[in-house]
C-alpha cells in the first residue's frame, strides 16, 4: 500500500510518492484512507479535514489557503486552495501535457 | 564511497583554474549570429561554444555578463563577431579579455568584407587558437576550489522532496570542504524569506536577503506572473510559495555567507544567494525569461558546474559550464533516462536515502570536474541566452565574511 510522505509533523497535507487510482486506499497516520479520484505522483492529499481559509501547511510552512472545506483524503490543488502571494497561471486542461 | 578523482584544472593567467578548456565564438548582436554560428559549427564537438547577445542597444548588465563569461575560468580563448554598427561596446570587451592574457580576436563583418570572408577568416582563427589552447598548463585542483551553482527547472511535486534536498546535502558537503556554492532565483524564494534570513552570517545580511525577496515579490506582482509555469501545476505544485519551499531546499543548511549579483564572483568559500531580479523600477520585462538565463548568470558568477534539479524533465545543458541533471521524479527518469545524470527520484520508490543521493551528487561533481562528460554535454546541448537588465552594485554588507 502506498504510504504518502509527511514532510513535517505540523503539516495538514501529505505527498503521494506514486500515482494512486480512485478507490485505492493509502496509509495516512496509520489509518486507511480511500481516495475518491485518480491522483498523480507528487500531488498533495489532505491529512485531516481543512476549513475554508485555513492555511495549507507543507514542510511546516504555509503554502497558501484553502478556498473551500477539504475532507481528509481529498486531493489538495488549484481547485480548493490558492496562493497568499501571487495568482497561479495554468494552461487549459486540453493543452496540458499529461504523462 | 570512492575517493575523489584527481582534478586536472586548466591554469588561467589570473591564477583561476578551469575544469573545461572552451573556446568561445561570441556574436555581439543578432545580426552577427549566423556568421558566428557558421564559424563555430564545424568545431561544435571540439569544445568550441557559441554564445551571444541579441540586442543592438548597449546595456551595462549585458556588458558585465559578457565580460564575466568571456573571462570565465572554463574559457581559454574568445572570438568576438560584430556586425559593425551595433551599440555593444566591443572595443572595451576586446581589451578586457586581452588583459587576462587569453587569445582573443575581434572580427567586424562590415570591415571584413561580409558573410563569406568573415566565416572563412573566423574558422581559420579558431583553428589556430585551438592549438594555443591545447598548450595551456594543467595543474592539480581540489574540489574545494570549485564554484558550483544550482538551479531548478520543470519542477513538480517531487522536486522539493528528492532532487532539491539532495542537492542541498551535496552543497552542505561542498561548503564544509571550502567550496563556493551559489543558489538563486529570489522570485522562487517568495514565502521563505524569514527562515532564509535566519541563516545569514550577520543580522544585517539577513535584512539584505529579506529585502531581495521582497523586491522579487514586488517585481513579479507588477508583471502579474510569478516564477511558475503551467507544468509546475500539472506536476502537483499549486502555489508560488509551495514551489519556493521546494526550491529553497537546494541551498542545504549551511550559513549564508553573502548576497551577490550577476557577474560577482564570490571571493571565499561559503554559500551565496544570487539576486537575479533587477533593481529599480520594472524595466525590460521578466527577470529571467527561462532556465538558461539563470544558468548563464550562475556561470557569470564563476560557476564551474551547475546542478540542475528537474521533475518534469528539462533536457537543457549550457555553453561554458557543464550542467548535471538531477532528476527528482522516478517516472520522468525512466522516460528521459539519456538526458539525466542522477536518479534522485528513486528515494520515492524505496531505493536509497537523501544522504545517499547527496553523496552521489557530490561524487558526480568531482567526476565531471575531472573531465567526465555530463548527459547534456554528450548530447551536444550548449544553450545560451542573455537579455537586458539593470542592477545597482552590491555594498560591503552583502559579503560580511570577506
Amino acid at each position: 500500500m502506498v504510504s504518502p510522505i509527511l514532510l513535517s509533523p505540523a503539516d495538514n497535507i501529505v505527498v503521494l510518492p506514486a500515482a494512486v487510482s480512485a478507490g485505492t486506499s493509502v496509509l495516512i497516520d496509520d489509518a486507511n484512507v480511500t481516495l475518491t479520484e485518480d491522483i498523480a505522483l507528487g500531488h498533495k492529499v489532505a491529512r485531516r479535514p481543512i476549513a475554508v481559509g485555513e492555511k495549507i501547511l507543507k514542510y511546516g510552512v504555509a503554502i497558501g489557503s484553502a478556498t473551500r472545506a477539504i475532507e481528509a483524503g481529498e486531493h489538495v490543488h488549484l481547485h480548493n486552495m490558492k496562493s497568499d502571494y501571487l495568482p497561479t497561471y495554468t494552461l487549459a486542461k486540453e493543452r496540458a501535457f499529461s504523462a | 564511497m570512492s575517493a575523489s578523482p584527481i582534478i586536472s584544472g586548466w591554469l588561467r593567467p589570473d591564477g583561476s583554474k578551469g575544469i573545461r578548456n572552451t573556446l568561445l565564438v561570441v556574436y555581439l548582436v543578432e545580426c552577427a549570429h549566423h556568421v558566428a554560428r557558421e564559424i563555430q559549427f564545424p568545431f561544435r564537438e571540439a569544445d568550441v561554444h557559441l554564445i551571444g547577445f541579441g540586442g543592438c542597444y548597449p546595456n551595462d548588465y549585458s556588458f558585465r555578463m559578457m565580460q564575466a563569461l568571456c573571462t570565465h575560468s572554463n574559457v581559454g580563448g574568445v572570438l568576438l563577431v560584430s556586425l559593425g554598427c551595433e551599440g555593444f561596446h566591443r572595443a572595451e570587451l576586446l581589451s578586457a579579455i586581452r588583459a587576462t592574457g587569453r587569445p582573443v580576436e575581434l572580427m567586424v563583418i562590415q570591415g571584413e568584407g561580409g558573410t563569406r570572408t568573415t566565416i572563412a577568416k573566423g574558422r581559420e582563427w579558431v583553428q589556430s587558437a585551438r592549438e594555443k589552447l591545447a598548450a595551456v598548463q594543467r595543474v592539480p585542483m581540489d574540489p574545494s576550489e570549485l564554484i558550483v551553482g544550482t538551479v531548478c527547472g520543470g519542477s513538480d511535486g517531487t522536486s522539493g522532496i528528492t532532487a532539491n534536498p539532495g542537492i542541498g546535502r551535496a552543497f552542505d558537503r561542498l561548503v564544509a570542504d571550502g567550496a563556493r556554492c551559489i543558489f538563486e532565483e529570489t522570485g522562487e524564494l517568495i514565502g521563505c524569506e524569514q527562515i532564509m534570513a535566519a541563516r545569514a552570517a550577520t543580522p544585517e545580511l539577513g535584512g539584505i536577503l529579506t529585502a531581495s525577496v521582497e523586491k522579487a515579490a514586488r517585481y513579479y506582482a507588477t508583471l502579474g506572473h510569478g516564477s511558475f509555469a503551467p507544468g509546475n501545476a500539472d506536476g502537483g505544485l499549486t502555489t508560488q510559495e509551495e514551489k519556493s519551499m521546494g526550491a529553497y531546499s537546494k541551498s542545504g543548511s549551511s550559513p549564508i555567507s553573502g548576497l551577490i549579483k550577476p557577474g560577482d564572483i564570490p571571493k571565499s568559500g561559503g554559500l551565496y544567494l544570487l539576486d537575479v531580479v533587477p533593481d529599480g523600477e520594472v524595466r525590460f520585462g521578466f527577470p529571467n525569461i527561462n532556465d538558461n538565463a539563470e544558468i548563464a548568470e550562475l556561470i557569470a558568477c564563476g560557476s564551474h558546474i551547475i546542478l540542475f534539479a528537474t521533475g518534469r524533465g528539462s533536457v537543457v545543458g549550457s555553453a561554458i559550464s557543464p550542467v548535471i541533471k538531477v532528476c527528482a521524479n522516478p517516472e520522468t527518469y525512466r522516460r528521459l533516462r539519456d538526458d539525466m545524470d542522477i536518479d534522485a527520484g528513486r528515494i520515492l520508490e524505496g531505493h536509497g536515502t537523501l544522504d545517499e543521493v547527496g553523496n552521489e551528487i557530490f561524487q558526480c561533481v568531482c567526476d565531471i570536474a575531472a573531465a567526465k562528460r555530463t548527459a547534456s554535454e554528450s548530447l551536444g546541448h550548449q544553450e545560451f541566452v542573455l537579455g537586458y537588465k539593470s542592477f545597482e552594485p552590491i555594498g560591503p554588507s552583502c559579503h560580511p565574511t570577506y
